[in-house]
């Protein structure tokens, strides 16, 4: 770590006075950024259309001939949602090859003692019981527990309802139906499944909602940077107090 | 009931049709199972030569409208299928035979044509109080059930009750009505599944089977996928306006008028399997869009207890209340976006009224 790690000295602002030190760390590497940024385009263009196509806009006007309107909000939604897909097929070839921070959204490491103290320091700090939040070089423990349980599995269980629900369309022989029929051996009702995919859709919404607003508060409060860390990769430490 | 070795066309030469008329029925038959022309003189030969196979028809409990429905078969006429091509030895809706006599038949069946016949299942078994709900020749439905499929080449079930329960065994099932897949495990089941099914598809089952001397191809239910492969939806000839998005949003209204799709007021055409809007109902007459209401979803597991027939979003009622996933989700996603605003109200008021100097971040504090 400490090799990586760069003392940025001789920073200063128009006047010439050194304003600031910190040491800085290159966390997320490029492809994990891609696929961040990427993948929340895909959810934000999937939820609008999703929602759309449970309740649909008002009627067109004129000939049935004269417009397509729903088959592209439908278009849209498929589109987006193998692109979604396919990433997250990447993003889990990335674990394989990037650093150890790219591996962390896969698997929660409830074997190890420092984590869980970091969950419940974590969550102490949000409930105003701590001073400070620790500073962590990945995701912190209670953000890491989040991104696992409210993204990383609806979002699989999202892919997995998708296609089972785009395969009634492609038909029973399609590659589709081979490989994602079986969950309407658990639900055969697949407006049963329509709902449960409804139901993922707000899931990863309110994760949406309490991701956002972690990531700024966090910004903000916590003494490391966010925002910009997964824009630049870079992430950078406001003190070099231990703890 | 005739005997079982009288051939089909034994049986309708007998009755005065000519071969001209046994050949046209074969080509209309082998057209609504989809198949070409080489399956029509296939078939006509199967049912020259081949022994008429005996079938057994049940009934549990159920309203009896697969038979009605079944009745009411044009391609090909019910007549022809109860009187000539199978050997309906045993319906007690629709034998002569009553009583003792009727009861007989069972036995003479399982014995005579043992692993011969078939059996098919209208109506399901409830379980509760040791089947009593349902009292068939003075004894438990599920006990004959059983009995009867112990010895049969292969079970249909008829209709939404023998494949899925049906509103019998709708929420909360007092008698504990199961579909017979659950009381029947070693027999090759064939689902046949609506409330009732349609007439030419019930038919259509049996003359394929009769013909090829095979079941259908089923699909994961357990469905024949020449008739349960496509949704409602994907035949639905609405289907235009639904690309479209031309949607009918009440029923007096002027799309409602026009014909547009039904999709907004609940048709459950899109998730349900079935072959209404290419068979249609009524000898090709119509069929439930076609009359202006949406499709009910009568041929899916558990149609009654996916909440109101006449909305997209059907409700839940995991969570106490019945609400659907819109609601619950906006009500969730409400409480999370309220929940962050406190939050950051009491970040702000704990910031400002906490000492806060920026220039002693690396001094502990």
């Amino acid at each position: 770590m400490v090799d990586q790690t760069r003392m940025l000295t001789g920073v200063m602002d128009a006047t010439d006075d050194v304003i600031v030190t910190g040491p800085s760390i290159y966390v997320y590497e490029a492809p994990v950024r891609l696929w961040h940024w990427g993948n929340a385009l895909c959810i934000t263009i999937l939820a609008v259309t999703g929602y759309l196509i449970g309740s649909p806009p008002p009627t067109m006007p004129g000939e049935a001939s004269g417009s397509f309107l729903f088959g592209y909000i439908r278009f849209a939604h498929f589109a987006a949602g193998q692109v979604l897909a396919v990433a997250f097929l990447a993003r889990i070839l990335w674990a394989f090859w990037g650093n150890k921070y790219s591996r962390q959204i896969f698997y929660l490491p409830v074997w190890e003692k420092t984590w869980w103290k970091g969950v419940i320091r974590e969550a102490r700090w949000y409930l105003f019981l701590e001073k400070e939040p620790y500073k962590y070089i990945g995701h912190n423990p209670l953000a890491h527990t989040a991104m696992f349980a409210m993204f990383t599995l609806f979002n699989l269980g999202m892919i997995i309802t998708g296609f089972a629900l785009y395969s009634e369309g492609t038909g029973r022989d399609s590659w589709q139906a081979k490989a994602f029929g079986w969950v309407f051996d658990i639900w055969p009702n697949s407006q049963d499944v329509h709902t449960l995919h409804h139901l993922g859709m707000w899931v990863i919404v309110i994760f949406a909602i309490v991701h956002i607003y972690a990531a700024v508060r966090e910004d903000i409060m916590s003494r490391q940077t966010m925002i910009s860390t997964m824009i630049s990769g870079e992430r950078q430490f406001r003190d070099e107090r231990e703890g | 009931m005739g005997s079982a070795t009288e051939t089909f066309y034994d049986v309708i030469r007998r009755q005065g049709i000519t071969r001209r008329s046994f050949v046209k029925f074969c080509n209309l038959t082998a057209a609504s199972l989809g198949l070409g022309s080489v399956a029509a003189s296939q078939m006509a030969h199967a049912l020259e030569t081949k022994p008429r196979i005996p079938v057994i028809w049940m009934h549990g409990l159920e309203c009896t409208c697969c038979s009605e429905s079944f009745i009411r078969s044009a391609h090909p006429l019910a007549k022809d299928v109860v009187l000539s091509m199978v050997s309906l030895d045993y319906d007690d809706t629709l034998m002569a035979a009553a009583g003792h006599q009727a009861e007989a038949i069972l036995q003479e069946t399982r014995e005579k044509y043992k692993g011969g016949y078939i059996l098919a299942v209208e109506g399901n078994p409830p379980l509760n109080e040791d089947g009593m709900y349902c009292i068939d020749g003075g004894r438990p439905f599920v006990e004959k059930l059983k009995e009867m499929a112990e010895d049969a080449m292969a079970v249909i079930a008829w209709g939404a009750c023998a494949s899925w329960g049906c509103v019998q065994a709708a929420k909360p099932n007092p008698t504990q009505a199961v579909p017979i897949d659950k009381v029947i495990r070693d027999k090759p089941i064939i689902k046949v599944p609506g409330c009732p099914p349609i007439a030419e598809v019930m038919t259509g089952v049996i003359s394929y089977i009769l013909t090829f001397g095979k079941m259908p191809e089923l699909d994961r239910q357990g469905r024949p996928k020449m008739f349960y492969s496509q949704r409602i939806h994907d035949k639905c000839y609405r289907r235009p306006h639904f690309d479209a998005g031309q949607f009918v949003e009440s029923w007096d209204d002027e799309s409602a008028r026009k014909g547009y799709c039904l999709y907004k007021v609940g048709c459950k055409g899109p998730t349900t399997y079935n072959a209404c809007s290419t068979v249609r109902w009524n000898g090709g007459v119509s069929f439930p869009i076609q009359s202006g209401h949406g499709c009910i979803g009568c041929s899916e597991e558990g149609f009654w207890d996916k909440g109101t027939f006449y909305d997209r979003l059907t409700t839940i009622r995991q969570f106490g209340v019945e609400a659907t996933a819109d609601q619950i989700g906006l009500l969730a996603a409400g409480a999370v976006v309220g929940g962050v605003a406190v939050h950051t109200a009491a970040t702000a008021v704990k910031r400002l009224t906490s000492k806060h100097d920026p220039h002693r971040r690396n001094e502990q504090q």
